[in-house]
């Protein structure tokens, strides 16, 4: 990856403290990362390492208290449609149709309704629901629901797509269907992605990089490159050699926690 | 010529047997519940016929008497009463109380429900008294709504109005303040914020409960037009009531209480019907 360009997005001891019932909690420490353009990105640990907090940071759903957040070296002040957020649980809205949940982004920026068909046509077939454009969403199946969140994003002209274990409610045979998916659409658009996983094999599988968590307080131990060629075979040596590393690694932070 | 009769003899029957057994259980099963739900209200009315028929001290008419009676105040030609051929003048007065007082509660809760439950400041004003006015019955405001209001239609339309006012209100409420947060984070990050949420988000995500409002509220306003006809209304179901009983004309009021009940159910299955086709896109309803 360029490391000599800007990054899109810039993290700088990001820190993020709150109370909750009296008592202070410190959700993320010191957390320090450079995302650039077109990567793909993954945040892995075990639940409370706060990746979930990064992402919503970036999001712009919370405000660190510490440190700064920026895309493209300005300061994130809150949710913005250039950081589209894909959600484990969709949060479709069950009043619109596949095809108006995608419409809904570009109607609310304002733009002509020439130009949000156009684009709502475009990514209703980019994932493959022309079938079911006319259908809502508690019609639709898992899969197919996170299909409509991924392109409800995309017609909006996200520029980072920021991923919540998108693909955690689905089963194993779903999930594996739009990893490959949302890799043809990441490598066909030059999209950079920031998600968060709990499964190392999707972690290797998808990533360019690698960012590990881990909690207690939640904060970034170590980074690794992805180096294996593109498609990988999950079932390659070299893959499983990798595997066995991040497994040992996370652990290993795991034993360090209970000593 | 014998053959071709012969064949399509024994060939038509094949085709039609499959359609005529999936048609024969399915006319009887749309028949079925209607019929079950018959069942008991034929039940009632056998025990009520002999309970009353031909006992001369009987204060209860026997349903016989109270069909003669429905059909009179419907189309007259039977008893030439002052309440023959008067039922539609009834049923209609009724009705635009029903529907006035609904549409005027409608006006009132439906905002004031969106303000308190989105604005905690005016939830904070107005919510305490609310919940201090409500457990007051329609009943218990009768005297007074005639003195504010007068005897007549303004004080009807305010008692119907009370009634549908705060199953509209409190469903209202309830509807915006369930609105799943994620809700909110999914349109601003699509770039929906500030007012513009109310609109896109907070509005339909809360319609199957308004919906839920508006059908209990109605109901409500024809449980309540009885109270609210008694305010000295010339016309009404509530008010034909309240007379043929000063009158002892049973048969009249038990005519009125079958209207009432009749255009009650009417109204709310037309109610229904309508939410089914405007929230389609919800599991619950559809």
């Amino acid at each position: 990856m360029p490391s000599t360009a800007n990054p899109i997005l810039d993290l700088r001891s990001v820190g993020k403290q709150f109370e909750l019932q009296g008592q202070n909690i410190e959700a993320l420490r010191d957390a320090n990362l450079s995302v650039h353009k077109g990567e793909f990105v993954c945040l892995i640990g075990a639940s409370g390492c706060g990746k979930s907090t990064l992402l919503r940071i970036v999001a712009g759903f919370e405000t660190p208290t510490r440190g700064q957040a920026l895309m493209w070296d300005m300061p994130i002040t809150g949710p913005g449609p250039e950081r589209g957020m894909v959600f484990q649980d969709y949060g479709l809205f069950p009043w619109l149709t596949v095809r108006n949940n995608i419409a809904f982004g570009p109607t609310s920026r304002g733009l002509s309704s020439s130009e949000v068909k156009d684009k709502t046509e475009h990514f209703i077939s980019l994932v493959g629901l022309q079938r079911f454009a006319d259908a809502y969403p508690h019609q639709l199946s898992g899969g197919m629901k996170q299909r409509v969140a991924i392109a409800r994003v995309l017609a909006n002209d996200a520029e980072i797509v920021l991923m919540d274990e998108p693909f955690g409610a689905l089963d194993a045979m779903t999930r594996e269907r739009l990893q490959d998916e949302l890799l043809e659409i990441w490598q066909r658009t030059g999209l950079t992605v920031l998600f968060v996983t709990h499964s190392i094999e999707e972690a290797i599988f998808l990533a360019d990089r690698i960012v590990l968590m881990s909690p207690g307080p939640g904060r970034i131990e170590s980074e690794i490159a992805v180096l294996l060629p593109r498609p990988r075979d999950v079932v390659a040596p070299d893959f499983n050699d990798m595997r066995r590393m991040l497994s040992e690694h996370l652990h290993s932070h795991h034993g360090r926690k209970a000593a | 010529m014998s053959i071709t009769l012969e064949t399509t003899r024994v060939v038509a029957p094949i085709p039609v047997t499959p359609t005529a057994a999936s048609t024969h259980p399915s006319v009887f099963a749309r028949l079925r519940n209607p019929l079950l739900a018959l069942l008991f209200p034929a039940a009632v009315l056998v025990i009520w016929h002999f309970a009353t028929y031909g006992r001369k001290f009987s204060l209860i008419p026997p349903p016989s008497e109270v069909a003669l009676a429905l059909w009179d105040l419907a189309f007259g030609g039977i008893n030439d009463d002052a309440y023959s051929k008067t039922l539609l003048t009834h049923l209609l007065a009724s009705v635009s109380r029903v529907y006035g007082g609904f549409a005027i509660a409608l006006i009132v809760a439906l905002p004031l429900g969106l303000l308190i439950g989105r604005i905690s400041l005016v939830r904070r004003l107005l919510d305490p008294t609310l919940q201090v006015l409500r457990p007051i019955p329609v009943t218990a405001w009768l005297p007074l709504a005639m003195i504010m209001f007068g005897l007549g239609p303004r004080s009807a339309f305010f008692l119907v109005c009370l009634g549908a006012f705060y199953p509209i209100l409190i469903n209202t409420i309830f509807g915006v303040r369930t609105v799943e947060p994620r809700l909110f984070e999914a349109a601003s990050m699509l770039g929906c914020q500030g007012t513009a949420q109310f609109f896109r988000v907070v509005l339909p995500a809360s319609l199957p409960a308004i919906f839920t409002g508006l059908r209990l509220g109605l109901g409500f306003a024809w449980v309540v037009i009885v109270v609210g006809e008694m305010t000295g209304v010339q016309t009404g179901l509530g008010a034909i009531i309240m007379e043929a009983r000063q009158l002892s004309r049973t048969e009249i009021v038990i005519c009125g209480m079958v209207v009432i009940g009749v255009a009650g159910f009417v109204s709310d299955r037309l109610v229904t019907l309508l939410g089914k086709r405007l929230l389609r896109w919800s599991p619950g309803l559809a």
